[in-house]
């Protein structure tokens, strides 16, 4: 994905920029959906959290982590979720795309094929639940008492973006396997959503096989967990060394490298439609 | 100079067929199958055939949308599919069944947004998309919406949107497709007009055969993934030995069947009092026929029927399909 975004100047860039207002003024066409669209999607950020603080009603530990410990990783987990599914989350229309042979006019044009793609379908409602996301994730931070040095500041600003980057890269990859199976949505939602929800607990509440794939083979480890041991000076129960607090950045290169691969792989086998 | 070039190009697909009440195998089927081609810039090709023969396949290898299976091509001196980005600088192309406009925004901003897109100098912008607005008569539909417009409409529009970059190479698959004879007239003229300026190149697929006749030199035809033709439409005739009809009216039935060589009668009616002759080729010419028809009767009208393309091409079709 990075090789795709980067490789063009400033025009093109401001190409995009164009892309993305004409969507928005398209969907301001439809003024009332957007209204009730932006509600929907505060709703579903506000969720997200209220399930944590459920949770802390009947205990008050999990699997030795205190509520504001498990409420900074599930804030930070949404905000990046949110996030991504604000820049790439429209990615999944890929699918009808495809099934339509629209992809067709995105390949004549001049841009690159996913960009192009996620700035003809933005989805400006979704602004709503990352602004809620940020508002979250500083409530969290300062309620768990996470130092305000610099470095750590860094760090949480660093770790939504990054986690946004893992969750897009999920996003990219899975939707590209439309390009050989063209109705292939639940596969995706089950890695997206399903990757979501992990990355919003602390590790050692799952089972060694889940964690393997989950939290090592997909990254999901590094979306809030062991950025949040480091933003509390926590070690890991689990023993993994401390540095890795501060690895989601690369983390997030390499898922970023491979699914760009898998887009560029899925754009070869096209098959586009009859006539 | 070769503007496009194509040497054994293919384009095979794999297809699940049924073969039993659970059993499926999967096939390969070549849509493309070996096609070479050469373009001159400046050259109006209409390239035809019937459904299925591999048309449109064809068009997405050169516009870089499909990724051939085998074979060389070359657009503009790019390798389509690797050097995707380049070469859309340099070609338009308007699918007749996909829209390149902004569906929900006035007419006049998908044309603002390409100028964008293509990075296109603002007054040269500005003066390609004036003469379109005179030669397609655009002004009165540019500020509503696409969804809103006919489809006559919109496919001006997508013409539009496809030249405002100044292709080198224009290709237009079905432009004319579903539209009114009004429409088509002015679209037909004004993909003429471009062509006779001699600076794009043109690549027509089109299943009206009136477009060809009316704006294409070279005829591609191709068939089961392959070319069948390649040449001027008079060589086309030549070839498939196209035949002209004479139509005769008399005032009385002939009282013995003409007999001569290259003549062959295709219909009596009216009591034997119109007869249609078929010609074959050069044997004989419309004059000598009628010359030895009035030797024997007396001649009310002649009518004398030039081949037309379709049956030439419904010809061409049929043999092929035949000798499969």
């Amino acid at each position: 994905m990075a090789a795709l975004m980067i490789g063009g100047a400033g025009e093109r860039l401001a190409a995009y920029g164009h892309l993305v207002r004409a969507q928005v003024r398209s969907q301001a066409q439809y003024r009332t959906s957007l209204v009730v669209d932006v509600v929907g999607s505060v709703a579903f950020g506000v969720l997200d959290v209220v399930t944590v603080i459920v949770f802390f009603r009947v205990t008050s530990d999990l699997a030795g982590f205190s509520f504001p410990e498990v409420f900074l990783m599930t804030t930070l987990t949404s905000c990046a979720f949110s996030l991504a599914d604000l820049c790439v989350g429209n990615v999944e229309r890929l699918r009808f795309f495809v099934r339509t042979g629209l992809f067709d006019a995105v390949l004549v044009r001049p841009l690159g094929t996913l960009v192009q793609l996620l700035a003809m379908d933005i989805a400006p409602r979704r602004v709503g639940r990352v602004v809620l996301g940020v508002a979250l994730v500083v409530t969290a931070a300062v309620h768990a008492h996470v130092p305000a040095s610099p470095a750590h500041i860094a760090l949480l600003v660093v770790t939504p973006l990054a986690g946004a980057v893992i969750f897009s890269s999920i996003f990219v990859a899975t939707s590209s396997v439309t390009f050989w199976w063209i109705e292939s949505g639940e596969f995706g939602n089950a890695l997206t959503y399903g990757g979501h929800d992990f990355a919003s607990y602390p590790l050692n509440i799952y089972g060694a096989a889940l964690r393997r794939i989950f939290a090592y083979g997909l990254g999901f480890a590094f979306v809030a967990y062991y950025p949040t041991l480091s933003l509390l000076g926590r070690t890991d129960p689990l023993g993994a060394p401390a540095f890795l607090g501060y690895a989601s950045p690369l983390i997030a290169l390499f898922t970023a490298g491979v699914a760009a691969l898998f887009w560029r792989l899925g754009i070869r086998h096209y098959r586009s439609t009859g006539s | 100079m070769t503007i496009i070039e194509a040497q054994g190009l293919r384009k095979e697909f794999s297809v699940r067929v049924k073969t039993g009440r659970l059993r499926r195998e999967t096939r390969r089927v070549a849509a493309v199958d070996g096609i070479d081609l050469a373009v001159e810039r400046g050259e109006m090709l209409g390239y035809i055939g019937p459904n299925g023969a591999g048309k449109s396949t064809t068009l997405k290898m050169l516009t870089g949308v499909l990724y051939p299976s085998g074979g060389r091509v070359r657009v503009c001196g790019f390798e389509p599919v690797p050097q995707r980005i380049e070469l859309a600088r340099r070609i338009g192309v308007v699918f007749g069944q996909r829209s390149q406009l902004w569906w929900d925004l006035p007419l006049g901003d998908s044309f603002e947004l390409l100028r964008h897109v293509y990075r296109v100098h603002a007054g040269d912008h500005a003066e390609r998309l004036s003469r379109c607005r005179r030669l397609l008569e655009l002004d009165a539909f540019l500020d509503t919406p696409v969804r809103q417009l006919s489809l006559g409409q919109r496919m001006r529009g997508e013409l539009t949107a496809a030249l405002l970059h100044g292709p080198e190479v224009l290709f237009l698959d079905e432009p004319t497709i579903g539209l009114d004879v009004v429409s088509k007239q002015a679209v037909r003229a004004f993909i003429g007009s471009l062509g006779a300026s001699g600076d794009t190149t043109l690549v027509l697929t089109t299943h009206d055969l009136a477009d060809i006749e009316r704006l294409c030199r070279r005829l591609v035809v191709i068939d089961h993934g392959r070319v069948v033709h390649d040449g001027s439409l008079e060589d086309l005739h030549q070839r498939y030995r196209s035949q002209r009809r004479v139509v005769v009216d008399l005032d009385e039935p002939l009282a013995t069947p003409l007999v001569l060589p290259g003549v062959s009668v295709e219909s009596t009616a009216a009591g034997g009092r119109r007869v249609t002759y078929t010609l074959d080729g050069d044997a004989i010419t419309a004059g000598d026929l009628v010359r030895r028809l009035t030797e024997g009767a007396r001649l009310r009208d002649i009518s004398i029927l030039e081949p037309s393309i379709e049956d030439v091409v419904a010809r061409l079709y049929t043999e092929r399909s035949v000798s499969r």
